[in-house]
């Protein structure tokens, strides 16, 4: 229904107080994170030390790079809970095959190429059993988390990949700039993600299918397509970010690594505005989120305060991020 | 009932709405007597949904006074308007569609035995009272999903009286009803009408307001315009007062195709399973073929698999003089084809993308290389904004805050923006105002006179007759009949759309 033109004092006060709500839910989290890096900075001289601070970008970069792709996924109207084992899996996968290698740099090269393909091999998987397959991704990366986990422990016997190239942990642990590779990757992966979001056919397609798939199938969009390929990026980024972790320490647990990620690069999503029922959200915000779950962890420790409660701050962050976003 | 407190059922004086400030109903000072239908007419956003929803408890109104039976209505809620007798039907059904019949009439306030359980006996008999009241041959039982819309209202209607009710609000009940089902419906209102009930008709279709109601309100921009007998008013002049100018020329004139105007579109024999058999029609080059029928006959289905949506079984199908077959609305819109869905915020536009987002959804592979050019789409959403004549407030607004008829719009420019030779509008003026309709009909128009051809599929009889020199009438599935020329009739359309005299 329309509504005639604003005529009184209170019609413009409306208007602004419009206004402003779409600017905060617009701009929110990165007003949040400069709120949070100022505040952090003034009350503790450790965490403002350049080393502190680079160790956090190091720390979100693995996870942050698998938000990027939850953002594409949830975009799109899905959800994939299967990035944090799909991870471990392509990982491991090419920890072993980089073994079979004895030239380094070929090893990892190897390492670099076999864990992506994994990466985006399951991702394909999951993207056809929920388009063509027709089960919703809930269901489907409910399963595929609990697979990829379950292959990961049986290759790796339970236990620890390492690498036998000294090479590896150079490139996983290498600074450029004085920044960690992953924390540049996840910088330049944002990017890129960013522009594909905003610039190219295939965001504005995945937008449109996450705001009203059957508007898009009848706008002659392939939705499927669109679909599988949200799990396609979202798997590939995991694959990235399986090499950087493997990299990392030389080695992966096959028990722990990646243990959990969905849950931040899906918080580090929805803190960074995209709309847990897709349609609406930007990879710049999913960053902005990251750094903000990432500076949160890193100065409960400097509090001392326990880890065990840090889960319960991430929380409680994440439910007030989603209640800004509904004031909208 | 005392003579006295029959006078006045219904009396709102000054009533008066805002909306964060904006005031969109000012100075409503109407009386309802018991026992008549009384019609409320305006155009979109005249303010006609937000005054029931003052009277039924969803809103509060921002000033003036509602007085109902003598006793003034304060911080109504919905609970307590429909306890005093104030009942409505919506717009859009709440019906929950996995229930059944009788446990939708009943939800909410379900007979229960002593011991706390659902007395589903007394549901089912009194259901059927109730439906048998309202003459719906319409057995309780059945699921709610697997009703036609005609017999979801009549659940509805019948859910409206499980209390007893004074004041019946309907808003713009026959939008989706064909005209055997608006019939049943005039009747089921008349008989509420003589037992003393008063109905509020709220409706865009003035014939039938003038068939149906006693007197007729009118509003325009949230003001009260007049209150007169029906019997005073005809449709030009109701028209007239809902837009404030004369209306008189509601359809362009007819033009026909050249004689020797080609054939664009030759469908024989198709058949799609379930839904489509032994349909054949042919059209010509700027020509408008429109397609009657009732509801579920099969028009949007015929129209779904020409646009590439349902798989053809068999039949033959020859576009532009090529054997066409589409397998998805890509190939489709390729091959020159374009689709106005009739579920407009369902399959039309994107209500949280902008106006040039819209626009340019089926058609962004013009706009990229390899990056979408924002200015040129930009540029493009300002042209058919200008040409079209669509009210808001810019190409960067999301379309939620456009009303009805400029969403429409801009889905059809979503449609014109693949540069098509067939267009195929579905429904192409359900629930938008009389102003945005004659907009929508020079445009249909406009199209035709530039060469492309049409399919007007539409369940308002008036349209199609005024719109069409040749339409198709279908029924479960296939073409009952054609008329053309001197032979379109009302009658003779629900003739063929029925199959009974």
């Amino acid at each position: 229904m329309t509504t005639a033109k604003p005529s009184s004092a209170s019609a413009a006060s409306a208007v602004w107080r419009q206004r402003a709500l779409g600017w905060l839910s617009d701009y929110g989290p990165y007003i949040a994170l400069a709120v949070l890096l100022v505040a952090c900075a003034i009350s503790s001289p450790s965490f403002r030390r350049p080393q502190n601070l680079i160790n956090i970008t190091r720390q979100i970069s693995y996870s942050g790079i698998i938000a990027i792709g939850m953002t594409f996924v949830i975009i799109g109207g899905g959800i994939d809970l299967s990035v944090g084992s799909l991870l471990a899996f392509a990982g491991s996968v090419g920890i072993i095959a980089m073994n079979h290698c004895d030239n380094p740099a070929l090893a990892v090269a190897v390492a670099i190429v076999v864990s992506i393909a994994v990466g985006a091999s399951c991702g394909a998987l999951n993207g056809a059993l929920i388009t063509v397959g027709k089960i919703p991704p809930f269901i489907v990366t409910l399963g595929t988390l609990s697979i990829f986990r379950s292959l990961t422990l049986y290759i790796a016997n339970a236990g620890l990949l390492t690498s036998k190239h000294d090479l590896f942990a150079r490139f996983g642990g290498a600074i450029i700039l004085g920044i960690p590779l992953p924390a540049w990757l996840l910088l330049v992966l944002a990017i890129i993600g960013a522009i594909i979001l905003q610039q190219t056919r295939l965001g504005r397609y995945i937008c449109a299918v996450g705001s009203n798939e059957r508007v898009a199938r009848y706008a002659a969009i392939n939705t499927n397509l669109i679909k599988f390929s949200t799990y396609v990026i979202a798997g590939f980024l995991a694959g990235i970010s399986a090499v950087m972790l493997g990299g990392r320490l030389s080695s992966l647990s096959s028990t722990t690594a990646g243990l959990s990620y969905e849950l931040d690069a899906i918080a580090a999503a929805i803190i960074g505005g995209t709309a847990m029922a897709g349609g609406r959200g930007s990879v710049i915000g999913t960053l902005a989120g990251a750094l903000i779950l990432g500076i949160v962890s890193n100065v409960l420790d400097m509090w001392g305060v326990s880890v065990n409660l840090q889960g319960t701050v991430k929380g409680v962050v994440i439910i007030i991020a989603v209640l800004i976003q509904r004031q909208r | 009932m005392p003579e006295k407190a029959a006078a006045i059922l219904l009396e709102t004086d000054s009533l008066a709405k805002a909306y964060d400030g904006v005031p969109v109903l000012s100075g409503i000072s109407i009386q309802v007597r018991p026992g008549i239908i009384l019609g409320i007419i305006g155009e979109n956003g005249a303010g006609k949904s937000t005054f029931t929803k003052c009277l039924n408890g969803m809103t509060q109104p921002s000033g003036g006074r509602v007085v109902f039976l003598g006793e003034e209505l304060r911080d109504l809620s919905v609970a307590g308007a429909i306890a005093k007798g104030i009942v409505t039907i919506p717009q859009e059904f709440n019906l929950v569609s996995d229930l059944n019949v009788y446990e939708n009439i009943f939800l909410g306030h379900e007979p229960r035995y002593a011991w706390g359980l659902l007395d589903r006996p007394a549901m089912r008999a009194k259901a059927r009272e109730l439906l048998s009241t309202l003459n719906a041959q319409l057995d309780p039982e059945r699921r709610i999903a697997t009703l036609s819309v005609a017999e979801k209202q009549m659940v509805e209607i019948a859910k409206a009286l499980t209390s007893p009710c004074r004041l019946l609000i309907m808003d713009e009940p026959t939008t989706v009803l064909n005209q055997r089902e608006v019939a049943t419906l005039f009747t089921v209102m008349r008989r509420l009408r003589n037992q003393g009930t008063s109905i509020l008709y709220i409706s865009h279709k003035l014939k039938e307001v003038r068939d149906i109601c006693d007197e007729v309100v009118v509003l325009r921009d949230g003001q009260f315009i007049s209150h007169d007998p029906a019997s005073a008013l005809d449709e030009a002049e109701m028209a007239r007062r809902m837009v404030g100018r004369d209306m008189s020329q509601l359809f362009p004139p007819k033009g026909a195709p050249p004689a020797d105007a080609e054939c664009i579109l030759d469908v024989r024999g198709l058949r799609v399973t379930g839904l489509l058999h032994d349909v054949s029609f042919s059209l010509r080059r700027g020509e408008i073929l429109g397609f009657a029928g009732l509801v579920g006959s099969g028009r949007t289905e015929l129209a779904e698999t020409l646009y590439g949506l349902h798989p053809v079984q068999s039949g033959s199908i020859t576009l532009f003089g090529r054997p066409y077959r589409p397998a998805s609305p890509a190939q489709a819109i390729a091959a020159g084809l374009a689709y106005l869905s009739e579920d407009r915020q369902g399959s039309g536009v994107l209500v949280d993308f902008s106006v040039a987002n819209n626009v340019t959804l089926s058609s962004l592979r013009q706009y990229c290389r390899p990056f979408i050019s924002k200015s040129r789409e930009n540029a493009r959403a300002r042209h058919y904004i200008d040409a079209f004549h669509i009210k808001a407030p810019g190409y960067d607004a999301p379309l939620r805050s456009l009303s009805g008829g400029n969403q429409q719009k801009v889905a059809i420019a979503k449609g014109l923006d693949t540069a098509p030779k067939l267009f195929i509008f579905d429904e192409p003026t359900r629930g938008i105002d009389i102003n945005a309709k004659s907009e929508v009909y020079a445009f249909i128009r406009r199209l035709v006179d530039q060469g492309i051809s049409c399919l007007l599929i539409s369940s308002d009889l008036e349209e199609v007759i005024g719109m069409c020199s040749r339409i198709a009438v279908m029924r479960a599935g296939s073409i009952a009949g054609e008329v053309s020329g001197d032979h379109i009739n009302e009658e003779e359309i629900m003739y063929l759309a029925t199959g009974v005299k």
